[in-house]
């Protein structure tokens, strides 16, 4: 099975509409030709699940910029002003999540489990319509699986199957995007051929990867 | 009290890194936090954690020498010490919530004698989200908060916040350019004060009630 497609036949997957998981931390392991791809295109009303908005002219900050989302599940904004302004001018529908609570949703919903339970949050805003249990004395937070129509990510080297290596602070997000998709992208910095990435250290296998792009 | 922006900085940095023990899990939250690696005694080894994904976070690399793949959680050029180990985000916050982080030190908007903290939005002004602040701030085993004493005149140290909170009842520990407070079960108590200070200058400065330590020293800085 031939995964590798060129960006125009990769795009074709992507629609107005969707909702989108992006790996990266303020850009860094970002799929930045993707990115690029989608605003080329013109998509309209995705909703975005990523770590932040990074910034005006990096990462998924260029889906902002240019109108290509219409809501983000998101940790952080604060440093792509345009983002702030789009939220105060309800231009942009923002959910903010803890960081650490963001990554569990996003890995219960690629591991299969109906939500987790955490502490963060309780006594804050972050509870506002959220179911609270108490376990063996200690209150937590139902928080509930976040899973996307598609995920987009970074890998520093995949091989031609799709197994991906991630060097150094760019893996971030982008095991867990790619477990809670319908169908995954991802963009290799350098494409090598099956067998050149040893096996102990794929960090996201094969089998999560839908389309190589390069 | 001390009036020098620069002297009030260096007295809350140099204060926090002695609160640092040898073998400690730390991480530094952005801005006067970060300072706190350049005071750290010597003899005590402590290692960094970075919520972008790694322990081991090392100095800022000279220009040029960046590596466009290490970056901080400021999105900062950063740098690894040997033995440092990169990770994804559910490992990263693994290690923040589940109890594997000795100390976290982050900046505030108000603290009070509760241990609440408020240090992610001012309603209607400054919404730029919370980050990994809320998680630091429940999993960490100690949580110290290093901000200057007061804003533009204002108190920060609160009988109780009015800002939204960023955690209930976690913060342990206050350093300022005034004084180093400890949360009890018995209130907010100042510990240690400042050179060039007076405890009345800080209960002047400080809304929340003070119990004054006893044994009160001088903050050594």
């Amino acid at each position: 099975m031939n995964k590798i497609k060129t960006l125009d036949q990769a795009l074709d997957y992507i629609k107005d509409g969707m909702t989108i998981a992006v790996g990266g931390f303020l850009g860094v392991g970002t799929p930045e030709k993707l990115i690029d791809a989608v605003v080329a295109k013109g998509v309209k009303n995705i909703t975005l699940i990523c770590n932040d908005t990074a910034f005006p002219d990096k990462g998924v900050g260029k889906w902002v910029v240019n109108k290509n989302v219409s809501k983000v599940i998101i940790s952080h904004i604060g440093t792509n002003p345009e983002s702030g302004r789009q939220m105060n001018a309800g231009e942009l529908e923002v959910e903010l999540v803890p960081q650490g609570t963001l990554a569990e949703r996003v890995r219960a919903a690629g591991a299969g489990l109906g939500g987790v339970l955490t502490p963060t949050g309780i006594g804050t805003i972050v509870e506002q319509g959220k179911q609270k249990l108490t376990i063996e004395g200690k209150d937590y937070l139902l928080e509930l699986p976040l899973k996307a129509d598609v995920a987009l990510i970074k890998g520093s080297i995949v091989d031609k199957k799709g197994n991906a290596y991630y060097n150094k602070s760019t893996r971030n997000f982008n095991t867990l995007m790619a477990t809670a998709a319908d169908l995954v992208i991802i963009e290799a910095e350098k494409l090598v051929e099956v067998g050149e990435i040893d096996p102990t250290d794929v960090m996201t296998p094969s089998i999560f990867v839908d389309v190589i792009v390069e | 009290m001390i009036q020098d922006k620069d002297r009030k900085r260096e007295v809350i940095v140099k204060r926090v890194a002695k609160e640092l023990k040898d073998g400690d899990l730390v991480n530094l939250g952005i801005g006067l936090p970060t300072q706190v690696v350049n005071f750290i005694p010597e003899g005590v080894d402590v290692l960094l954690h970075s919520e972008n994904g790694f322990v081991g976070l090392g100095p800022t690399p000279k220009p040029g020498d960046e590596d466009k793949d290490i970056v901080n959680a400021g999105a900062q050029p950063a740098s690894h010490v040997a033995g440092a180990a990169y990770f994804d985000s559910a490992m990263s916050f693994t290690i923040i919530r589940g109890g594997h982080l000795d100390v976290t030190v982050l900046g505030a908007l108000q603290v009070d004698q509760k241990g609440n903290l408020a240090n992610w939005m001012i309603p209607g002004k400054m919404v730029p989200g919370m980050g990994g602040a809320m998680d630091l701030v429940v999993g960490a085993k100690r949580v110290i908060v290093a901000m200057e004493h007061t804003a533009k005149g204002e108190a920060k140290i609160l009988k109780q916040c009015n800002l939204p909170l960023t955690a209930a009842g976690e913060v342990d520990t206050i350093v300022t350019e005034m004084g180093v407070m400890k949360v009890t079960p018995q209130g907010l108590v100042l510990t240690e004060i400042a050179p060039e200070t007076t405890v009345d200058e800080v209960i002047s400065m400080t809304e929340a009630d003070l119990i004054i330590a006893e044994d009160l020293k001088v903050m050594d800085v």
